[in-house]
């Protein structure tokens, strides 16, 4: 269990009061001026010694990524944007640190805006999240009013601007590229890389785009040294981490501990236990819907952090953990993720504008018990024909939910399929339409 | 040069190339829908992935940068495989009606899905239906075929600037339509139907008219604007069934307007196919020898002082030749190829042509139109313009209004007098023109119409040799003629030289007793008692007011030179044969001689082509540009009045009697004129 004084977000439960006096309390601002002082090189290289991954769900070093933006600005400014976009389902982290801990975020916003020059900052908040929108907006006026941001923020003689920018509901703005045409009015789909956001981001301009968890632990980890939050964890796995523990757990919650830490102590000790008792566990989802599901064998010594789940063919990603006991029809759960996708996918490139639908209806048939194994093979075909032929990782967080099924459930999937009759009965199959294309 | 291998083949590649591109140097065929050398990346049909050392995924070679040292293969079986799932995706929706598709035989997914492809369909789900979208008379979508290769968008917006076409909905209710439901409004937009890759964007008027392999085609030119593009022209029997581009990136790239393209219907419609003459007022058939001998007749009794020749606007430069020939014969000294008193200089070639040349508009720096509508007088002209503003943003200035040119310019005066401030470097202008390298200056035909005209050609030309902007390696000065023959009829001299326009006063009085137009539809005349010879292939306005009417082969059905706007011949070639009795024009000539029983000029065609080529200025050879002649040059000085200048509009789908024979150039008039009546409330 993580120690009361390591934790990052303390106010993770709004016990202590999110206005910027309370923060106050908590550390924040404490010294920024003093550690902006040391200059972009250390604040870079201490991210990069503390070995902080990027908390969005690709697990990226975030200092080596601070560190691909050009040294000195040219003739294009720099930005720096904060994506807040957190559609994944099963994730929420980030939604109560904008409620609780804003001041956390904005104060990494000013660190890391002037460790890669940038002068202005746009928050790219999550269509749905209205509310969690004024909080920050809130925050982020208390913060202009104490002149912690802004002309000379916090005397440091760096001038931030922040702009809280809403999104329009696309699960796909929360990729990096696609974020960034939406925000410059554009469709939102992602783009091409190379090149790569850090040299031609936004308006073509050198753009850093990284998760409010990660920025939002940066003033902490600059404030206790490298060495303790890398402390912390397991080498190349540092840190505390969020997790979003949901479904069939008796206490759904959002909890900061360390990494690496078993899944069975998180289930057990912070979420209540499984829905009838550990033993009804089913599968786990780890990390939001797109990694793949984690039979119960695999569950009981499992450890939650970037490679211990990458070696159990599934990844941390947003640690998003979904709960699902025996009481759940595991292919009807799938399915259901196969619609998210089918529903989310841009549309822009091929494989997973038709593929993502295609898995959905397959997947739709099997749960009903109408697929023939042949089907289930296709099945498989399908999600190996997208992986890793999209643009994004979006084709990647679609096939895997379903590989990761087709992976551990076979025998389940198996005993629902048919084999298809060696003189086939003409069927009129019903072309399967989206539940919300049918409502209107 | 840097290195790259392929298929562990070594090989050098330009710095800029994609992977795609090295490849193909290398000789490695990669399929592509999406990908076109024009258009931006889109890298979204994932048809062109490869493998590179050193990167787990495949990767999409249309959109990588080539880089030094690196290793692609093209033909393991990992990119077999990935090539085999992009088409097995793309065609999961695609619907199977190739055998009812026009596109069949020169689609791109038929042809690949062949080579990359499943021989058969494990997609056992019902095919996703999509609403056709309207998109004008000239576009035929049947979106359910469609595969969002995005080609049509990008075209839209970054070649013919308007941004009417996108892609609404996610995922697989992606749709691609024009936002209002309404037709393209450019004059490329057809173009888009040879980009699409399947049979989503086909052709309205051709729709279910012929299948590829059964045409026949020629490659040959265009004659609708004096740009001169490059086509193939597809015949089944005698009809054109339709136009295509063909590429010349010194001309028209790989495009062609809407008219060059759709006006070819207008060559099976309104066609004249017999001789006629006019008895009791009315024009009633009759044979050629009857038609020849009121020919004849007429010429011989009238005074030849009051006879006038008129070449129209389509002629060959045969054509022009033999009848300048002819009028030679008969001592006849009217004949003019102009259709309204422009001033003219042809002293030196460089006073009549585009010199800059099309393609250098891509290395200019400034370009000033003066008088011009680009965008209608020489559309493809325009398109380039639109490249060099899109890839430069150059500062574009305008004397007179010409409307939406598709990019943003400046207006810089719509009176002489601005001229005149130009010349003396008092305004803005001049200051942007002379701090530029390779600045453009184009002279349209509404500025030659002026009465300053010859001050402001003299002045200008004169301001650019001052400033060293027509030298060895550029010149600035350019006349932007609208007429597919004008420039060869200046070059054979078929116009009075002095530019007193003694032509058009003789027409407009009534001087004249006898006219023989000669193709021409576009004379602004009002008949009185002239007796009138039309000869052309369309009955259109000269042929209602015509006595005698002798029918001729349209372009498209004699071999004839043009000359192009830059001073570039061109062969143009028969691709059909002409409808009924026509006659060639020359031929034609030769028999009026015969009637008259004077000596024929030219016994057969090659001996016409040769001397007509012997005739040409600064010739130097088929397709190229003309020799420069910047030495030696003449400044004469003309007076100067102040007057306004109007860029005269031009009735862009009407603007020659092929034209406005044309049924699909009517709609697109119309679908056009009903947009601008919504516009202005009328």
């Amino acid at each position: 269990m993580l120690k009361q004084e390591d934790r990052i977000f303390k106010n993770l439960y709004n016990d202590l009061g999110s206005s910027l006096n309370d923060s106050f309390k908590r550390d924040d601002w404490s010294n920024t001026k003093e550690l902006i002082s040391k200059g972009k090189e250390w604040i870079i290289n201490e991210v990069k010694l503390s070995e902080l991954r990027g908390r969005g769900g690709a697990g990226f070093p975030t200092g080596v990524k601070w560190s691909f933006a050009p040294k000195k600005v040219g003739s294009r400014p720099h930005y720096l944007i904060i994506n807040a976009d957190e559609s994944e389902p099963g994730t929420c982290k980030d939604r109560d640190i904008m409620r609780f801990e804003p001041q956390k975020l904005i104060e990494g916003c000013l660190i890391t805006a002037y460790a890669v020059n940038a002068h202005k900052c746009y928050i790219y908040i999550r269509g749905e999240y209205t509310k969690e929108g004024e909080y920050l907006q809130k925050a982020i006026d208390e913060a202009y009013e104490k002149n912690l941001i802004g002309k000379n923020a916090c005397n440091s003689g760096w001038d931030l601007d922040i702009y809280i920018h809403y999104g329009a509901g696309a699960y796909i703005c929360g990729e990096e590229t696609a974020l960034l045409e939406s925000l410059e009015g554009n469709k939102g789909q992602p783009r091409l890389k190379p090149p790569f956001p850090a040299l031609v981001g936004l308006y073509g301009c050198p753009t850093i785009v990284n998760n409010v968890e990660t920025i939002a632990v940066v003033p902490t980890i600059l404030r206790r040294g490298a060495k303790w939050f890398a402390s912390l964890g397991r080498p190349k796995n540092t840190g505390t981490k969020i997790f979003c523990i949901s479904g069939n757990v008796n206490k759904p919650c959002n909890v900061e501990e360390e990494m690496g830490i078993s899944l069975k102590d998180l289930i057990e000790k912070h979420a209540g236990g499984v829905i009838g008792g550990w033993e009804n566990l089913q599968a786990v989802i780890p990390g939001g819907s797109s990694m793949p599901l984690i039979p119960k064998a695999s569950c009981d010594t499992l450890k939650m952090d970037f490679d211990s789940l990458v070696a159990e063919k599934s990844g941390l990603g947003t640690a998003g953990v979904i709960v699902i006991n025996k009481d759940q029809d595991i292919l009807k759960c799938m399915a259901r993720i196969a619609r998210f996708y089918k529903h989310e996918s841009c549309g822009q490139c091929t494989p997973c504008r038709e593929g993502s639908g295609w898995m959905w209806r397959i997947l739709e048939r099997a749960a009903k018990g109408e697929a023939t194994h042949k089907d289930i093979d296709l099945l498989s075909d399908v999600t190996k024909q997208i992986e890793g032929h999209t643009i994004c990782a979006f084709g990647e967080g679609s096939a895997w939910p379903v590989q990761g099924l087709l992976r551990h459930f076979r025998k389940e999937i198996d005993k629902r399929c048919y084999s298809e009759p060696i003189i086939k009965k003409r069927k009129n199959i019903p072309y399967l339409v989206d539940q919300h294309l049918l409502e209107k | 040069m840097p290195k790259i291998t392929v298929n562990n083949k070594e090989i050098e590649f330009e710095n800029g190339m994609t992977v795609l591109q090295a490849c193909e140097l290398a000789g490695a065929e990669i399929p592509r829908f999406c990908y076109h050398e024009r258009l931006s990346i889109a890298g979204n049909c994932r048809m062109c992935l490869v493998e590179m050392e050193k990167s787990s995924k495949p990767i999409a070679s249309c959109a990588m940068p080539a880089t030094e040292g690196m290793k692609i293969k093209t033909n393991t079986e990992k990119v077999e495989k990935a090539r085999k799932g992009v088409m097995e995706f793309l065609l999961a929706n695609h619907p199977l009606d190739c055998p009812v598709c026009d596109q069949g035989g020169e689609c791109d997914l038929q042809d690949q899905s062949l080579y990359y492809g499943f021989d058969k369909s494990r997609f056992k789900e019902n095919k996703r239906k999509v609403k056709d979208k309207y998109m004008g008379p000239l576009i035929k979508t049947i979106m359910t075929r469609c595969i969002h290769c995005t080609r049509c968008v990008r075209f839209a917006t970054e070649v013919a600037g308007v941004t009417e076409i996108g892609a609404i909905g996610r995922g697989e209710n992606m749709e691609i339509t024009t936002f209002l439901e309404k037709s393209m409004e450019s004059e490329l937009s057809a173009n888009v139907i040879d980009l699409c890759p399947v049979g989503a964007l086909t052709s309205k008027p051709y729709a279910f008219e012929a299948r590829p392999w059964e045409l026949k085609k020629t490659e040959t030119i265009d004659v609708m604007d004096a740009v001169g593009s490059n086509i193939r022209v597809d015949t089944y029997g005698w009809e054109v069934k339709r136009v295509l581009p063909r590429l010349n990136e010194e001309i028209n790239d790989e495009w062609i307007s809407d008219k060059t393209r759709y006006a070819c219907d207008g060559l099976l419609k309104q066609r004249i196919d017999k001789p006629f003459k006019r008895e009791n007022g009315k024009l009633i058939e009759c044979s050629w020898d009857e038609a020849l001998n009121i020919v004849g007749s007429k010429i011989k009794e009238t005074d030849k002082n009051q006879i006038g020749f008129h070449a129209g606007d389509m002629l060959s430069m045969e054509t022009i030749n033999s009848l300048k020939e002819f009028a030679k014969k008969l001592s006849i000294p009217n004949y003019e190829f102009r259709e309204k008193p422009l001033y003219l200089n042809s002293d030196n070639k460089m006073n009549y042509i585009f010199n800059s040349s099309i393609k250098g508009i891509e290395e200019s720096d400034c370009i000033v139109l003066i008088g011009t509508n680009p965008r209608h007088e020489a559309t493809m002209l325009n398109a380039r313009i639109r490249k060099a503003f899109v890839a430069k943003k150059i500062p574009i200035i305008s004397f007179g209004d010409p409307g939406d040119l598709t990019y943003d310019y400046t207006n810089a005066g719509n009176s002489t007098e601005d001229i005149k401030k130009l010349l003396n470097k008092e305004n803005e202008t001049s200051k942007i023109l002379l701090n530029s390298k390779k600045p453009i200056i184009i002279i349209g035909e509404s500025a030659l119409e002026l009465k300053s005209a010859k001050f402001i050609l003299q002045g200008i030309k004169k301001f650019l040799k001052e400033n060293n902007f027509i030298n060895e390696n550029w010149n600035a000065f350019n006349v932007l003629l609208q007429n597919a023959s004008s420039v060869g009829a200046i070059d054979l001299g078929f116009f009075e030289k002095d530019n007193s326009f003694n032509f058009f006063n003789k027409l407009k009085n009534n001087e004249f007793k006898l006219l023989y137009f000669i193709g021409s539809d576009n004379l602004d005349f009002i008949k009185s008692n002239e007796f009138i010879i039309y000869q052309g292939s369309h009955g259109d306005r000269m042929a209602q007011i015509a006595d005698v009417i002798l029918p001729s082969p349209a372009y498209t059905e004699q071999n004839g030179l043009f000359i192009n706007l830059e001073g570039r011949l061109q062969k143009s070639n028969k691709s059909t044969y002409p409808p009924g009795s026509s006659k060639e024009d020359w031929k034609i000539f030769n028999l009026i001689l015969n009637n008259l029983e004077e000596d024929e000029k030219f016994k057969n065609f090659v001996e016409l082509r040769t001397d007509t080529i012997s005739k040409i200025k600064n010739h130097t050879d088929f397709d190229l540009l003309p020799k420069k002649t910047i030495q030696d040059l003449k400044f004469e000085s003309g007076s100067l009045i102040n007057e306004p200048i109007y860029v005269n509009e031009i009735d862009y789908y009407f603007s020659n009697s092929i034209a406005r024979s044309s049924k699909t150039m009517s709609d697109c008039r119309a679908a056009r004129s009903k947009k601008l009546n919504k516009i202005t409330g009328s």
